[in-house]
C-alpha cells in the first residue's frame, strides 16, 4: 500500500489503487458514514419548510469519535459557556454533519466508479477534480480522527508507540490502515497546498 | 446550504452573563494541539481559509503544535462562532473565547 496522489496538470489529483486499497477506502468510508448517521430527511410528505427550521442536538455526542468530529465551540469553564456551546451546536451541528456526509459520498461514488474501471486489471488510476479532491481530504481527515479516537492516540509519544506495535497485536491492522490513510492524505494535502 | 449560527436572547439574570460577556472585549478563535490532524493538513487549513501567507500558516501551525493552542482569528462574537464552525467542518479542534490579553 504506497500509493502517493500526485498532482494533475490543470488541477486535480490522480493515484493508482489497487482492489484490496479501493475496497477498504469504500468500506471504511462507508462506515464513517453510518458513524455520522443518516440525518434528518423529512418524510416525503412532510413541510419541506420544517426542516429548514429543524434544531440538532444541544448536548455532545456520546460516543468519543463523533464528539472529537463535533466538538463544543465554547470551553466548559462557566454554565454561561456551556449554554453557548449548547446553542451552536443547536444551530450548526445538523450541517456539519450532512457536509461530512456528502464528502464522504463523493468518495464512495468515486471508488464506485473506480472499481468497475479495476475490474479484472487488478487496480486503476483514481483521478479526482478539484472539488473531488478537497472532499477527499475532508473525508480522509475525518476517518483519521475517528480511527485515531479508536486507538486513543492521545499524544505524540502515544502515536510513536503505535508504530512500533508487533504484528500479534489486534490493534495492528487498525494501526497500518490509520498510518496508510496519513500517507494519502499528506501526499493529497501537497496537491492542494497554494504555492 | 449553510445555517449561521443563531444568537438566542437569553431570560438569564443579567449580572450572571455580564460577568461572563464583556461586550467591549473582542473575541478570538483558539484552535488547540491534538495528535491526529497532520502539520501539512493545519498548515493548508490555515492558508486556504484564512488565506494567511505560507509563512503566516506555517508559524500558527507550530504555536498550535508547541504551545498546545495559538490564536487564529479575532473580531466579533458572530465572526469567531463562522471562524470555529469553518474550522470544526475541517475537522480542527477550536473554540472562540474572549480575549482578556
Amino acid at each position: 500500500m504506497a500509493g502517493r496522489f500526485e498532482a494533475l496538470a490543470g488541477g486535480g489529483a490522480a493515484v493508482a489503487l489497487d482492489d484490496v486499497e479501493i475496497s477498504i477506502l469504500r468500506s471504511l468510508a462507508v462506515q464513517l458514514m453510518e458513524l455520522i448517521g443518516p440525518g434528518d430527511e423529512p418524510a416525503a410528505d412532510a413541510d419541506p419548510l420544517a426542516a429548514l427550521f429543524a434544531e440538532g442536538p444541544s448536548e455532545p455526542p456520546s460516543d468519543p469519535a463523533l464528539r472529537r468530529l463535533f466538538p463544543d465551540a465554547y470551553g466548559d469553564d462557566t454554565e454561561e459557556l456551556r449554554a453557548a456551546a449548547s446553542d451552536f451546536r443547536r444551530y450548526t451541528e445538523n450541517d456539519l454533519r450532512a457536509r461530512k456526509r456528502e464528502d464522504a459520498l463523493v468518495v464512495v461514488r468515486a471508488l464506485d466508479s473506480l472499481s468497475a474501471e479495476a475490474a479484472g486489471e487488478g487496480g486503476a488510476v483514481l483521478k479526482l477534480g478539484p472539488d473531488e479532491s478537497r472532499a477527499w481530504l475532508g473525508t480522509l481527515n475525518d476517518l483519521r480522527l475517528t480511527i485515531g479516537t479508536r486507538l486513543e492516540v492521545s499524544d505524540d509519544e502515544e502515536s510513536e508507540r503505535l508504530y512500533r506495535l508487533p504484528d500479534s497485536d489486534p490493534r495492528k491492522p487498525m494501526v497500518m490502515a490509520y498510518l496508510w490513510l496519513g500517507a494519502l492524505q499528506e501526499s493529497l494535502v501537497e496537491t492542494l497546498l497554494p504555492s | 446550504m449553510s445555517v449561521a449560527p443563531i444568537e438566542i436572547e437569553r431570560t438569564e439574570p443579567a449580572e450572571g452573563v455580564s460577568a461572563v460577556v464583556e461586550p467591549d472585549v473582542p473575541w478570538v478563535t483558539l484552535v488547540h494541539n491534538d495528535p491526529v490532524n497532520l502539520m501539512s493538513y493545519v498548515t493548508y487549513v490555515f492558508q486556504s481559509y484564512f488565506g494567511y501567507s505560507k509563512d503566516k500558516a506555517h508559524k500558527l501551525m507550530l504555536d498550535v503544535h508547541h504551545k498546545g493552542r495559538a490564536v487564529v482569528s479575532s473580531g466579533t462574537r458572530e465572526e469567531m462562532e463562522r471562524d470555529v464552525q469553518a474550522m470544526h467542518g475541517y475537522g480542527l479542534w477550536a473554540t472562540l473565547t474572549q480575549d482578556r490579553g
